[in-house]
């Protein structure tokens, strides 16, 4: 087992899950609720302590100005583009925000930056995996859409390294589902990944062929997902309320939350039912009754969905693919539920849609599998590679106010790209340089990725410098820029601050904060641990001097074990993590005959558990062992 | 060839030469390719230098292979597609092609002068009244009516077009065999002119010129349609 464990994350809208590749196999692992799925709600306390996941959710019904879910939808974002969404969340940004500005959000007294929150759900993710392997984990793979801006795409490097991991790749959702998928089925053929989640809708085309996952085009939009969905309900029952009993909620946080976790069982409801109650009891006693059937939900939601087909229909033109030409359509996000979406999938594609992956789970096996690739790969990925695109174009703006496109979308990326530059004037020091995302023609319709300046241009006559610049967008999607006045040989390595983004320095603060605290609480936690499994074996070990197994020992053996007794009872109550969980060893070891002669009188076992031998890491559990070291919650 | 990007005797990563794409695959500059055989250089290519199975490298190692990538895709991007091929054997020969046309695009953009096009001499008939047709099915649009005969007429043109533009792309494939025979013949030691050299760039600069001034008048043709 590699000691550098590398853990595949899924920083989901809705929902966020860590897995890792065991064996063959990739495998997500549980919270300590014995949960998979970590809901991606983040809440402050009373004390003001981040309460992260299911724990979260209770504060988001009950105090919900103090928390925030879908941070997702805020990440790489500016107050413009959040505008309609806010009405919805009950949070409240920063007053003093200016344009271009990372986004701040207030929960409490406190206020967090979007990467800030997600660094909070990532270090649950984390310590859950730290737990399950009783070692720490530095380094991840973490998921994003693949239609995600590079300002988006930097903004979740970000948070990871807030949370204290080294990112070492970003892969897109969809092609992580099709690692999933492609490890599954071991098939060749064209696979078209649908991925509508909570917040964001992605469609990719890839070809599978000897284990290479080539995408051939990538389309979707950044701002579609069951949210909508959600929304949309929760607008019709505000305006009941309104309509019918004359008050008006909107701006009551407690109301609103209540009504959308109404809404959002009706809707997970109604994809197994005909029809639903709506029962939501409001602020002052009244009570917001309805009955929605499942056509009318249909109905609703029609225009939603139907925003999923442009962009289909694009990614198979520019694949120069036919819908018939398909050979598998795999469904991937809690929206694809929904029968409505299914047929609607049915409709574009011809086809039934792969429906046997868990769709709130293979992107994280997925990011398992690419973790596993990066990690040096194993039997069963040692043929694998995947070769993605950069989803949107990259341009620089020119005379006219145009966007000359330098990169083409669906380039297939690492990519890069060399534009030479002049100056205008004799003696121009700088050269201002704008660069875009997008496929518009004119640059204001494009997503200003950044500007930056060429500074510190020799003194030249106008035109005879020759600023090479070169673009490279990298694996992860990320743009990285490079200068170099070619008559003075004169290099530069050029930051581009992304817009809505933080600067290294932001980042840097912010981990101390966190990366601190976590390393003590790691080793606190060891001991803690260490500590319980003491005493679990040696409450076993009380038992075992009852039973009737006991007297079948030579004294010799009772010796031994009266001698391990002691010395674990001695360092147990200490700091000493090493030496307790060597002395827990060595009375595992001890003690192994007298459970194999429990074994044989069939005495019932007071615990169960797996022998923690790392080889053995992660197998079934063996033959009840009463005296096995227990099982890490 | 690949010693170039692999060290012979370990197998790491190398920097990557500054070499063009034709020598970057190991191939001569001639124009007629094996995409297939193209295709798999590719991959097992990419197997070895892709950034994600050089992840446990060092780091100068993993800045190459991020290099070497990006070399390659762009390589790999460029001789895939035979306009792009041919424009970029023409860059490399000297002939300014793409900036000829950015830099008149941007005078014409400054100065607000429409930008000179030269049509092609056996299409100025044709031109004018395609160019007539779509003036007048997109003010039929903006004012909401509907002309059916008028755009089947259009759609009509625009087949021939298109096919126009596939003749165009036989042609130049001849090209390139005249191109890759005068190559075969320097590599045999036999001599070749400037004077040839300089034909036949020209007469695949003026086939390219053809192609791409039907390919807008392809695309203008769409743009109305899709309205």
């Amino acid at each position: 087992m590699a000691t550098d464990r590398i853990v595949g994350i899924d920083l989901g809208t809705t929902n966020s899950l860590v897995a890792f590749m065991q064996g063959e196999s990739p495998v997500v692992i549980p919270g300590d609720d014995g949960s998979n799925l970590v809901p991606s709600v983040v809440a402050l306390d009373e004390s003001n302590q981040p309460v992260i996941g299911n724990a979260a959710r209770k504060h988001l019904t009950e105090t919900p100005e103090r928390a925030v879910y879908s941070v997702k939808r805020l990440m790489g974002r500016g107050v413009d583009d959040v505008r309609e969404e806010l009405k919805f969340f009950p949070f409240r940004l920063a007053e003093d925000l200016q344009a271009g500005e990372v986004l701040r959000i207030k929960l409490g007294e406190k206020t967090f930056t979007p990467p800030e929150i997600s660094a909070l759900i990532l270090r649950q993710l984390k310590r859950n995996a730290e737990r399950f392997f009783g070692a720490p984990v530095a380094k991840a793979v973490i998921t994003v859409p693949a239609y995600f801006n590079d300002a988006q795409r930097q903004a979740t490097k970000d948070a990871g390294r807030i949370a204290g991991l080294e990112v070492l790749r970003l892969v897109n959702e969809p092609t992580a589902a099709s690692l999933a998928y492609g490890l599954d089925k071991k098939q060749n053929g064209i696979v078209a990944v649908y991925d509508l989640g909570g917040g964001t809708f992605d469609i990719s085309i890839l070809k599978l062929h000897d284990g290479i996952f080539e995408v051939i085009s990538t389309n979707g939009d950044t701002h579609l997902g069951g949210d909508d969905i959600d929304n949309l309900l929760i607008t019709i029952a505000l305006d009941d309320t309104l309509g019918d009993l004359g008050l008006d909620f909107r701006r009551n946080a407690e109301a609103v939350q209540a009504i959308r976790n109404a809404v959002i069982e009706a809707k997970i409801a109604l994809s197994s039912q005909p029809l639903v109650k709506l029962d939501v009891e409001l602020p002052g006693g009244k009570r917001y009754l309805r009955e929605i059937t499942r056509e009318q939900f249909e109905q609703l939601i029609q225009p939603i969905i139907d925003r999923t087909v442009g962009p289909c229909k694009q990614a198979l033109k520019d694949a120069g693919l036919k819908p018939e030409q398909i050979d598998e359509v795999v469904l991937v996000g809690g929206s694809t539920r929904i029968p409505k979406v299914r047929a609607l999938v049915k409709e574009l594609f011809h086809r039934e849609p792969h429906t046997d992956l868990n769709p709130d789970e293979v992107v994280a096996l997925g990011a398992a599998v690419q973790a596993n690739i990066l990690g040096g790969g194993s039997d069963a990925t040692e043929n694998m590679l995947l070769l993605d695109v950069t989803p949107l174009s990259l341009g620089i703006e020119v005379a006219g106010g145009v966007t000359d496109k330098i990169i083409l979308r669906n380039s297939t990326i690492p990519a890069s790209a060399t534009q030479f530059y002049t100056t205008q004037v004799d003696g121009q020091a700088n050269v201002a340089i704008h660069v875009l995302q997008g496929e518009r023609e004119l640059a204001k319709d494009c997503r200003s990725l950044a500007r930056f300046d060429l500074k510190g241009i020799p003194p030249m006559a106008a035109g005879m410098a020759r600023i090479e610049v070169k673009f490279l967008i990298d694996a992860n999607g990320i743009l990285h820029v490079a200068a170099r006045e070619q008559r003075s040989g004169k290099e530069s390595e050029i930051k581009v601050q992304p817009s809505y983004g933080l600067t290294d320095e932001q980042v840097e603060g912010m981990i101390l904060d966190s990366f601190d605290s976590a390393v003590e609480d790691f080793r606190q936690r060891q001991v803690i641990e260490a500590r319980n499994e003491a005493a679990t074996i040696l409450a076993a070990l009380d038992k075992g001097k009852k039973s009737p197994a006991w007297g079948h020992l030579i004294t010799d053996e009772k010796k031994k074990i009266a001698k391990m007794e002691k010395a674990l009872v001695a360092v147990k109550a200490g700091d000493d993590y090493q030496a307790i969980r060597k002395a827990i060893d060595a009375l595992n070891q001890g003690t192994t005959r007298l459970a194999e002669l429990m074994m044989d009188s069939a005495v019932s076992t007071a615990l169960k558990g797996k022998t923690m031998d790392e080889a053995d890491m992660g197998e079934g559990p063996t033959a009840p062992h009463p005296m096995a070291k227990a099982e890490f919650e | 060839m690949r010693a170039a990007h692999f060290c012979q005797a370990c197998g790491k990563v190398q920097p990557p030469a500054p070499v063009d794409y034709f020598a970057y695959f190991g191939l001569t500059r001639k124009l007629n390719l094996d995409v297939t055989i193209l295709e798999k250089d590719f991959y097992e290519l990419s197997r070895k230098l892709h950034p994600d199975l050089n992840a446990q490298a060092g780091s100068q190692e993993q800045e190459w292979s991020l290099q070497q990538s990006s070399m390659l895709n762009d390589a790999h991007r460029t001789l895939k597609d035979p306009i792009k091929r041919t424009e970029y054997l023409l860059k490399l020969e000297g002939v300014e092609l793409e900036e000829q046309s950015k830099t008149a695009t941007e005078q014409a953009r400054s100065s607000g002068e429409i930008k000179k096009q030269i049509v092609p001499p056996d299409l100025l008939e044709e031109v004018f009244e395609l160019n007539m047709q779509l003036e007048e099915l997109r003010t039929h649009k903006k004012l909401g009516e509907d002309d059916p005969a008028l755009i089947e007429e259009i759609a009509r043109q625009k087949l021939e077009l298109e096919e126009k533009q596939e003749a165009l792309l036989r042609e130049l494939e001849y090209r390139w065999k005249m191109w890759d025979g005068m190559v075969q013949r320097e590599q045999n030691g036999q001599p070749v002119s400037e004077e040839e050299r300089k034909q036949e760039r020209d007469k695949m600069v003026d086939v390219l010129n053809r192609r791409n001034y039907i390919r807008n008048l392809v695309r203008d043709v769409n743009e109305v349609l899709e309205i």
